[in-house]
């Protein structure tokens, strides 16, 4: 049996097959295989949240996932944010925040953001969510962006721009659900 | 990272019979920490058999109003299920505490409780340590050690262990549901992991081949309370340096029933057994509360620099009971 596997994923709503070691992350089928160079390398062991990717709708560190294990999976990138040249409201917001300095951490909290955005609207609570009795969709404050954000190191420390970009792309994303 | 062979069997005892098969196989879940240890050369598997498609991904409520969480359950799920934040706060509350929403959507039930320690030393291949490379010794004795143990080590290992959700676990009197190649048993949480003695490298009881396939909650105390919370050295994303999970009932200023188990501490979570004999029918003030718990970390016994775990210990276990309690 070999050490290599062939895996199907959907990448950014575009079917990709791929036969892969089975040691690749799906960080490296991203940018060594894909050509997918958005998603950036940091620290390479989950702890830096620059890598961060959807999988299956939910946010997770792509240096972390075995790409062989991800066979059938629904992959969205930064590439895959934008449609038709017209920015994710939560990439406007960066810009319209000056969410950012050198950038390299920024396609990963880009992509946190957006999952944060849809965990607070689907009523997950965090760490910093009040633990009364359970209610719908949680309020994305200043003290719960710091906390769902946590995991997305930023070493220019552009924090406070981040959570004001990450504040109002999730406002925005409340008033268009309503 | 060394090369290895994937398999993904689609019912567990295909699983179980190829990780029993071949001593050089792991079970891969999320690989949050497995993955990390792989490129760190720390584990150097054979063979990954990936069991996070096995049918083991529901949360359920038992007949008697418990509750049964399948092993490749996601954290994230988990803490956000609705069941378990009205009934087993102390677990969502766990649950969210540990690590970032992006490894907390990715790692699984079943993988947090196998989660290694996060010893300096255990995670650098070019030192020492016995629980990596047993006999080889333990340089956190006299190097690094703030984070590491204060209760059960030994002279061999002060690993301590990093799951937030054990620690919870352990103050619910969780059940874990195992099957192996000589078929299925279940053990008290609290019997999971072990403490290091002259066997370090021994994390757990498990036999090679065993597999969590479900861990399960007894119904919660009738009008009991519960509550994790844990000290870090930054607000968010941290281990911790100590963590209380804590199940609170009081009735007419006395304690009828109290669950008491530490994080942080011990190669294990530690269950206060102690502390909670101790508590048994005592008033509910925080004077009970502190010499109580002071009766269990009696026991620590704490190296250069970590001897701030105890008053950190004893602190926290105070405030949390006493919040449980309502007494401020």
């Amino acid at each position: 049996m070999g050490t290599t596997t062939a895996v199907t994923m959907e990448i950014n709503a575009e079917s990709c097959a791929l036969d892969l070691d089975n040691r690749t992350t799906l960080l490296d089928a991203l940018r060594e295989h894909l050509g997918l160079t958005g998603t950036k390398k940091g620290c390479d062991h989950g702890q830096c949240g620059a890598c961060t990717v959807l999988v299956d709708g939910l946010r997770m560190n792509s240096c972390l996932l075995l790409a062989v294990a991800l066979d059938g999976a629904q992959v969205t990138t930064v590439e895959g944010l934008s449609s038709d040249a017209v920015l994710h409201p939560v990439q406007q917001a960066f810009i319209d925040h000056d969410a950012f300095q050198c950038g390299y951490c920024t396609p990963g909290q880009i992509c946190s953001a957006v999952g944060a955005i849809t965990e607070a609207a689907s009523g997950w609570p965090s760490a910093a969510t009040a633990q009364e009795r359970p209610v719908g969709s949680v309020a994305l404050t200043e003290a719960e962006i710091r906390e769902r954000m946590s995991g997305n190191l930023c070493r220019c420390g552009a924090y406070v721009n981040i959570v004001s970009a990450v504040a109002e792309a999730a406002e925005a994303a409340r008033e268009a659900g309503r | 990272m060394k090369t290895f062979r994937y398999e993904r069997p689609t019912d567990p005892a295909a699983a179980i019979a190829l990780v029993a098969g071949d001593s050089g196989a792991r079970y891969l879940g999320g690989g949050t920490n497995l993955v990390d240890l792989m490129k760190l050369g720390v584990e150097t598997p054979e063979l990954l058999v990936d069991v996070s498609r096995l049918p083991f991904g529901e949360v359920e409520e038992t007949g008697g109003g418990g509750l049964r969480i399948g092993a490749a359950v996601r954290n994230s799920r988990l803490a956000t299920h609705m069941l378990v934040r009205e009934r087993y706060p102390a677990l969502s509350q766990a649950l969210l505490s540990g690590a970032s929403a992006q490894l907390r959507n990715a790692a699984t039930i079943g993988g947090n409780l196998l989660q290694r320690t996060r010893c300096l030393y255990f995670q650098d291949v070019s030192k020492p340590c016995n629980k990596r490379r047993p006999g080889s010794g333990c340089p956190a004795r006299e190097g690094v050690h703030r984070d590491l143990a204060v209760l059960g080590a030994s002279e061999h290992c002060i690993a301590t262990s990093t799951s937030d959700l054990a620690v919870a676990l352990a103050a619910l009197d969780a059940t874990v549901h195992l099957a192996g190649p000589a078929g299925t048993r279940s053990l008290p949480l609290t019997d999971l992991h072990r403490l290091p003695g002259d066997a370090p490298e021994r994390d757990t009881v498990l036999r090679h081949g065993e597999l969590i396939t479900a861990v399960e909650l007894p119904p919660p105390p009738r009008s009991a309370r519960s509550a994790y919370r844990k000290v870090r050295d930054r607000a968010s994303y941290a281990f911790a340096l100590a963590s209380v999970a804590a199940v609170l009932n009081v009735r007419d200023g006395a304690v009828h029933e109290v669950r008491l188990a530490f994080g942080g501490l011990a190669a294990k979570p530690w269950r206060a057994n102690g502390a909670e004999e101790a508590l048994q029918g005592r008033p509910a003030t925080e004077d009970s509360f502190a010499a109580a718990v002071r009766t269990e970390l009696t026991a620590c016994r704490p190296l250069r620099d970590n001897g701030y775990k105890v008053a950190l210990a004893e602190r926290l276990a105070v405030a949390v009971l006493a919040q449980l309690a309502e007494l401020d």
